[in-house]
C-alpha cells in the first residue's frame, strides 16, 4: 500500500509516504510491544513522542524524506512499537539535515530534528554501524578538526575524510575550484585556547 | 554603535566575500564590529549529530568570550553558527541543570543579558532601514531577485526568533530599500541540503536544482541569501548559471563601496555580467 501526495507547484514533485515501511505483523502485535525504546528515545531527545497522531505533516515537508528508507513519521511510529534495531540501523537518521521544517510544523510540537540527533547519538553509543557510513565519517572528520586546532581547517579535514571514507574521486573538481579561488587556506589557524578545547572535548566525551 | 563580532570559520575560507563585503558595508554605516578574542568553531552541522553536550559547550565558550569582551551584543553573520549559538543560549536560559553542567565544563558564568543577533537583525532592527537608505548611492533599480532564506536562520522559530518561519520578509524588505525588486516565489524557506553536499551530491543537486530553477521561473535574475552554506551550495551545485549574492554584497553595490571587484572574483558563477548589464559595476 502506498500513498502519494502531490505538491501545488509548477514543477511537480512527489512525496511517497510508503506506509508499507512498517511491517504488518508488527502493527498487529501491538499488545506485545516493549516500551523501553520509546522511553529511552523520549528521555534522550526531550520530545514527547507519544503525542504523534500520524498526520504526516513532518514527512510532507521534509527535504530528504524521498531518499530515506524510513520516513520521519514512520520513525516515530516504529519507536512507539519498540523497533530499536530497525530505527537505529536506518539511513533516515543520517539523512536528516536538521532543517527543522518538521519541528516548526508539527501540530503536536514534536521536533524530529532534535529526535534524529538523539537517535544518531544512541546508534553511535550502541555500536550500530551507520547505514550512511560517509555522512558519519564526515561528521567525525569535522569534529576531529575542531579538536586539533579549535577551528575547522578545510584542507586537512577533507583529506582526513577522504582517507576515512576511501572515496577519493568525488568532488575533486569543486574542491580544486575552491582552492584556486583562494577559498581553501593551506595553513590551519590554531587558536590560543587549544588546551581549553581539549579539556572541553575530554569532559564531553567522558562516559556518563 | 558597537557590537562584538563572531566571524566563524568560513569567514576565512568558503565565505570570504561575505566577510569582505560585511566589513565594507558596516564601515560605510559607521558601525564598529569588534571581533571576539580567540574564538573557536561553533561545531556547526557535525557536533550536534555526534555529541549533544559538546555541541552546547563549544558555542558556550564563544558566549563566554563575548561576555568578557564587553563590546555589546554578539553579532553573527553565518547562519550555521548563529543557529548553534542560539540553541546554546536557549538551553542556558531554560534548563538550569544543563546550564550548570555547561558552565562548569567551560568555566564561566552565563549572563543572560548578552544578546545574540544575526547580522541581518542588526541591520534591520538596530541600525534601521532609514539609515541604510541614506547611504544608497546607486539604487539597484530594475534588479529582479529571489530572496532565499533557507533553514538555519528562520528555524526553529522558538530558537532563532527572527521572522515568520513560513514566509519571512527581512531580506525582501532590505532589498526593496536598496531599490531592487524581490519576486514572489514559493521556495524561499526550502532547505538546500548543504549538510549533505560532500556526502550525497546527487540528492543535493536535486534540491538545489529545484530551488534555482524555481527562482528563475519566478522571473529572478539572481538569488540573494544571508547564509554562507546556502550561497556556496547553490552556486556550486546548480547547472543554469544563476548568480548567487550575499545580501551584504548587494548593499555594497548600492552604497557604491570601493574594491568590489575582489568579491566577484571569489564567486564560482561571476555576477559581473549581470551587474554590468544593469549598469551597476
Ligand atoms: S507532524 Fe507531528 S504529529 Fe504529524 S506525523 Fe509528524 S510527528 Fe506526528
Ligand atoms: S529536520 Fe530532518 S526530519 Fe525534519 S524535515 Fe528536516 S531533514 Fe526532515
Amino acid at each position: 500500500m502506498s500513498y502519494r501526495l502531490y505538491g501545488f507547484v509548477t514543477q511537480p514533485f512527489r512525496v511517497d509516504l510508503r506506509m508499507e515501511e512498517i511491517k504488518l505483523e508488527t502493527v498487529t502485535s501491538v499488545g506485545k510491544v516493549d516500551s523501553s525504546f520509546l522511553e529511552e528515545a523520549t528521555k534522550k531527545s526531550g520530545e514527547d513522542l507519544s503525542l504523534c497522531y500520524q498526520c504526516l505533516k513532518c514527512t510532507a515537508g521534509c527535504p530528504t524524506a524521498p531518499y530515506m528508507d524510513i520516513r520521519p513519521n514512520n520513525i516515530i511510529r516504529m519507536i512507539q512499537m519498540g523497533m530499536k534495531r530497525e530505527v537505529l540501523g536506518s539511513s533516515a537518521i543520517w539523512l536528516c539535515v536538521s532543517c527543522e521544517t518538521c519541528g516548526t510544523r508539527c501540530p503536536n510540537k514534536i521536533d524530529i530534528g532534535v529526535l534524529m540527533d538523539a537517535l544518531r547519538e544512541m546508534a553511535i553509543k550502541e555500536g550500530v554501524p551507520a547505514r550512511e557510513k560517509n555522512i558519519h565519517l564526515l561528521h567525525e572528520a569535522f569534529v576531529q578538526s575542531i579538536r586539533r586546532g579549535g577551528r575547522v581547517h578545510e584542507a586537512t579535514m577533507l583529506i582526513d575524510y577522504k582517507l576515512r571514507s576511501k572515496d577519493f574521486m568525488t568532488d575533486l573538481i569543486p574542491g580544486m575550484m575552491l582552492f584556486l579561488k583562494g577559498k581553501i587556506p593551506l595553513l590551519p589557524s590554531f587558536i590560543k585556547g587549544r588546551e581549553e578545547i581539549k579539556r572541553i572535548f575530554e569532559r564531553c566525551t567522558k562516559e556518563k | 554603535m558597537r557590537f562584538s563580532f563572531f566571524p566563524g570559520c568560513t569567514d576565512h575560507s568558503t565565505s570570504l566575500e561575505y566577510g569582505l563585503s560585511t566589513h565594507a558595508v558596516f564601515k560605510t554605516l559607521g558601525v564598529e564590529l569588534v571581533e571576539i578574542e580567540d574564538w573557536n568553531c561553533c561545531g556547526a552541522a557535525a557536533t550536534h549529530s555526534i555529541n549533544h553536550l559538546l555541541s552546547l559547550c563549544l558555542p558556550a565558550r564563544n558566549i563566554s568570550k563575548a561576555q568578557s569582551s564587553q563590546a555589546g551584543p554578539l553579532v553573527v553573520p553565518c547562519a550555521g553558527c548563529f543557529n548553534m549559538l542560539k540553541r546554546t543560549e536557549h538551553v542556558l536560559k531554560n534548563d538550569e541543570a544543563e546550564r550548570k553542567e555547561i558552565e562548569e565544563i567551560v568555566g564561566f558564568t552565563y549572563q543572560p543579558s548578552l544578546e545574540i543577533l544575526a547580522l541581518m537583525d542588526v541591520i534591520l532592527n538596530r541600525i534601521g532601514l532609514e539609515k541604510v537608505q541614506e547611504k544608497v548611492k546607486k539604487p539597484l533599480k530594475g534588479l529582479k531577485l529571489a530572496c532565499y532564506y533557507g533553514c538555519a536562520l528562520v528555524r526553529h522559530p522558538k530558537i532563532t526568533q527572527l521572522d515568520d518561519p513560513e514566509n519571512p520578509q527581512y531580506l525582501d524588505r532590505l532589498m526593496k530599500s536598496l531599490g531592487a525588486e524581490p519576486v514572489e516565489w514559493s521556495y524561499k524557506i526550502d532547505c538546500c541540503g548543504a549538510d549533505l553536499a560532500l556526502t550525497y551530491g546527487e540528492v543535493v543537486k536535486k534540491l538545489v536544482g529545484r530551488i534555482v530553477s524555481m527562482a528563475k521561473e519566478a522571473g529572478a535574475q539572481c538569488i540573494v541569501t544571508s547564509c554562507g552554506l546556502c550561497q556556496a551550495n547553490l552556486e556550486m551545485r546548480q547547472e543554469i548559471g544563476l548568480p548567487i549574492f550575499y545580501f551584504t554584497e548587494l548593499m555594497g553595490v548600492a552604497f557604491d563601496v570601493e574594491k568590489r571587484d575582489g568579491w566577484w572574483k571569489k564567486h564560482m558563477i561571476s555576477p559581473k555580467p549581470l551587474l554590468e548589464s544593469m549598469g551597476l559595476v
